[in-house]
């Protein structure tokens, strides 16, 4: 006698098994956040802050690490947001299909999968030895630019995308051009979109490691201007705990990083939210 | 007037993506290269990797590479699939809503920090329960496997939503479990957008490097199991690139030639599947 | 002379022949209906005559005339602002009643606040909406009702002081209490302005205008005083469809 499940009891072994995979998956990312807050918030206090960095990360704060990481994002975001929402209105109101329209979403999408090693090569070939920019601020901040270029380029364009077309031909009909419907009426409506697009890529380039040891160095002086050198708080974290210096301050480091991450994650989504509560 | 201006400025700074991914392709290659010839494809495709002293043999990191890979998928396909399916057809919009920014948060986490946990728990695990260094090919796809879930996932999940409503109606209609119909018929009629997404995985996984160098143990030699240390193609661009200087630089860059032609094929592919229909 | 003359015009949609050797006068200030089944080219009419065609591609052949000079070698945005238009659905912009009404002008000219105040005030008197929402022209415009965004979107069209203003089936989605305010609108402006009302409504027709055209499959079928064309029209398609035998 062979013993045969019948479809109903597969659907419920299916479902459990699907169910507790999930859950397993959830319970992974939210074990990493606990673990590392639990181990980590006792470490933050004000000095660890504001304080320099000394022996090597043993002692002292990471004030010249948040300093980095904020300039250099900032760079890397300035450059990398009219670029990318540049391309995206170009594709959504300039191109009807076409090769044009092929290449340059190629690109992105290309761009998007190259990984960050990758654009550390590039970054320390071309923006620090080629174009000489040294190991500095410029050259992290060029080389997370491009990286974080496909992120801001995809999310504008849906964000654009869903623009009424309705909108473009009021203003038209009121005497509009082309520009004029584009800044006063797509780019405003389109906003959070875009917003969200640029906060997630200013959350890669927070993250990021493999591509700014090669290009921004590891110095851990305060800096003093894009030619210095510098020291994220991701490179940081990746030092002291790779080389054992001080496991308390790598998981201070760990959790600043943390709280950063799900801050951009939770203003990207509420931003998301409420551009599509206003079109959907 | 103004708006032609518009116009040609905005095609200018619309192929700056392309433009990048050309300077980037450019400057690999025109530093690695070379060196392929120099050393020969027989030194280059060795095992012996001794770069200051004329070794350029990628072979074991080459292997070392596709090890953790395989392992990856083995981790992250089997999830990722099962909360992509159980998202997609057993989820109610609020589970839905709930889930998503979830799993994008797990892609939103540094790869550095990934590592940190593999290194304080995964790692001493691994450790004492099967003995070994810890350090191993299994600490390696299983960190990697749960970093290219978000990939998975998200795009498996937005393929198996693009399947239309009439299918699922008329499988239930002739007395079709919901089961039976996600196997039957959901997940072939998702089948290119699920395989788009595990190959854009694979490309995370092999692409990986941080974590990898955290857990990984990197000892240059082939692995005997799962439980040995391994070396990848890119922890040893990111080991090494601080102080390689001249054909030992160029070895690297070679590595990362190699790297970048799998990824670029790998990402050609995806977007071949994903933009047939 | 015809405030707007049109001669042997055509106009394609890829292989759709939208409109078919339409030639035609408007007169100044008078209202002249534009009546017809769906697919029967009105609103390709309109969109000819403020060449938003082109945004969807289509090809034109023949004339159009505004005060006796083509249409095609107007600036668009001077032509846009001459002719103005009026959707089925209305669409207000995101943001204030205010900023909805200014869109048009600010495009042109730099105002200052008080310019924007007096021309805000004055469309929203002739759009007989001043009265309901004068106290809240900085509120968003989306939490207008349906006919009261319609005639916002009328308010806006007249700050441009425009001189034609087409009305593509401008109550089609609105009730009869509405729909009697626009149309009292309609005629306390004729005597400035030039309409041409699309409407799916021939009662609507009927009541308003002083001459109404009909189109069928794209072609002018018959086009007369009002009064004449419902009394004793001469095709007997136009007595079809305003007997309501079809459309």
């Amino acid at each position: 006698m062979t013993f045969r499940i019948g479809p109903r009891t597969s659907q419920i072994i299916a479902y459990v098994a699907l169910l507790t995979m999930t859950a397993i998956m959830v319970i992974v990312l939210f074990f990493i956040i606990f673990y590392i807050l639990r181990n980590g918030l006792g470490q933050l206090t004000l000095e660890f802050l504001t304080d320099k960095t000394r022996e090597m990360g043993k002692e002292g704060g990471i004030l010249p690490s948040i300093m980095g990481t904020l300039f250099i994002t900032i760079v890397a975001t300035v450059i990398a947001t009219p670029l990318g929402v540049g391309s995206a209105v170009y594709l959504v109101e300039y191109t009807r299909g076409g090769p044009i329209r092929r290449i340059i979403s190629f690109g992105a999408d290309c761009l998007a999968g190259v990984p960050s090693i990758i654009f550390g090569l590039f970054g320390f070939i071309f923006f620090v030895i080629s174009m000489n920019l040294g190991w500095s601020i410029l050259s992290g901040g060029l080389t997370l630019a491009v990286m974080i270029l496909p992120t801001i380029i995809r999310t504008s364009e849906e964000a654009i995308k869903s623009v009424p077309h309705t909108y473009r031909e009021i203003s038209y009909s009121l005497g509009g051009g082309k520009l004029d419907t584009i800044l006063r009426v797509v780019l405003p409506t389109a906003m959070p979109g875009i917003l969200t697009g640029v906060i997630l890529g200013i959350g890669r380039a927070v993250g990021e490691t493999a591509a700014v040891i090669f290009t921004a160095g590891s110095s851990l002086g305060l800096p003093t201007s894009i030619f210095s050198s510098t020291r994220t708080l991701a490179v940081h974290f990746y030092i002291l705990a790779r080389e054992g210096i001080s496991m308390p301050k790598a998981y201070g480091t760990a959790a600043v990083l943390i709280i950063i991450i799900l801050a951009i994650n939770f203003i990207a989504y509420r931003l998301m939210h409420r551009f599509i509560a206003r079109y959907y | 007037m103004k708006d032609k201006i518009a116009e040609k400025l905005l095609l200018f700074v619309a192929l700056s993506a392309i433009m990048s991914l050309a300077l980037i392709t450019f400057f690999i290659f025109q530093q690695g290269i070379p060196l392929i010839f120099k050393a020969g494809l027989g030194n280059f495709l060795s095992l012996k990797w001794a770069p200051t002293r004329g070794g350029f043999g990628i072979l074991s990191m080459v292997i070392g590479s596709l090890m953790v890979t395989v392992g990856a998928l083995a981790v992250g396909i089997p999830f990722g699939l099962a909360a992509a399916i159980f998202l997609a057809e057993f989820s109610s919009k609020t589970i839905q809503k709930t889930l998503k920014p979830i799993i994008e948060l797990l892609a939103g986490i540094p790869s550095v920090v990934y590592g940190f946990i593999g290194i304080v728990i995964l790692v001493p695990f691994i450790r004492v329960t099967f003995g070994g260094p810890g350090f191993s090919v299994l600490a390696a796809s299983i960190i990697l496997g749960i970093m290219i879930l978000p990939t998975i996932v998200s795009i498996s999940y937005d393929a198996l939503l693009a399947v239309p409503n009439t299918y699922r109606e008329g499988s239930y209609a002739v007395g079709a479990t919901k089961w039976q119909t996600i196997v039957l018929l959901l997940l072939p009629a998702a089948r290119s957008g699920i395989v788009a997404g595990i190959i854009l995985g694979m490309g995370r996984a092999i692409g990986e490097t941080m974590a990898v160098i955290m857990i990984a143990g990197n000892a240059l030699k082939i692995p005997g199991s799962i439980f040995d240390s391994v070396r990848t193609l890119t922890s040893t661009i990111a080991l090494e690139l601080g102080y390689a200087a001249g054909d030992h630089r160029g070895a690297l860059f070679a590595c990362g030639s190699i790297l970048f032609l799998i990824i670029i094929v790998l990402n050609i592919v995806a977007i071949r599947i994903t933009s047939r229909k | 002379m015809a405030k707007i003359s049109i001669k042997r015009l055509n106009l394609y949609y890829d292989n759709f022949h939208a409109l078919k050797d339409i030639s035609l006068d408007v007169e100044s200030s008078e209202i002249l209906a534009v009546i017809g089944p769906s697919n029967s080219g009105k609103s390709s009419l309109l969109r000819a005559m403020n060449r938003l065609y082109e945004i969807d591609l289509g090809r034109i052949t023949g004339d159009i005339r505004l005060d006796n000079e083509t249409i095609f070698k107007l600036p668009i945005n001077v032509l846009r602002r001459r002719i103005g238009i009026i959707f089925a659905t209305p669409v207000v912009l995101p943001g204030s009643i205010r900023k909805n009404i200014s869109y048009g002008p600010r495009l042109h000219r730099k105002l200052s606040k008080s310019d924007v105040d007096e021309l805000v005030e004055r469309a929203l008197k002739s759009a007989n909406l001043w009265d309901e929402v004068k106290e809240r022209l900085a509120e968003s415009a989306s939490f207008l009702s349906g006919g009261q965004q319609q005639r916002l979107c009328i308010a806006r069209t007249l700050a441009m002081r425009p001189e034609v203003i087409m009305m593509d089936e401008p109550c089609s989605g609105l009730d009869p209490i509405s729909t009697a305010k626009i149309e009292a609108t309609m005629l306390e402006l004729k005597e400035e302005y030039t309409f041409i009302l699309v409407t799916n409504n021939t009662k609507q027709a009927a009541r308003v205008s002083d001459r109404t055209a009909f189109f069928y499959l794209g072609e002018l079928i018959e086009i007369g005083s009002t009064q004449r064309l419902f009394t004793s029209p001469v095709d007997r398609r136009t007595d079809d469809y305003i007997r309501g035998k079809f459309g």
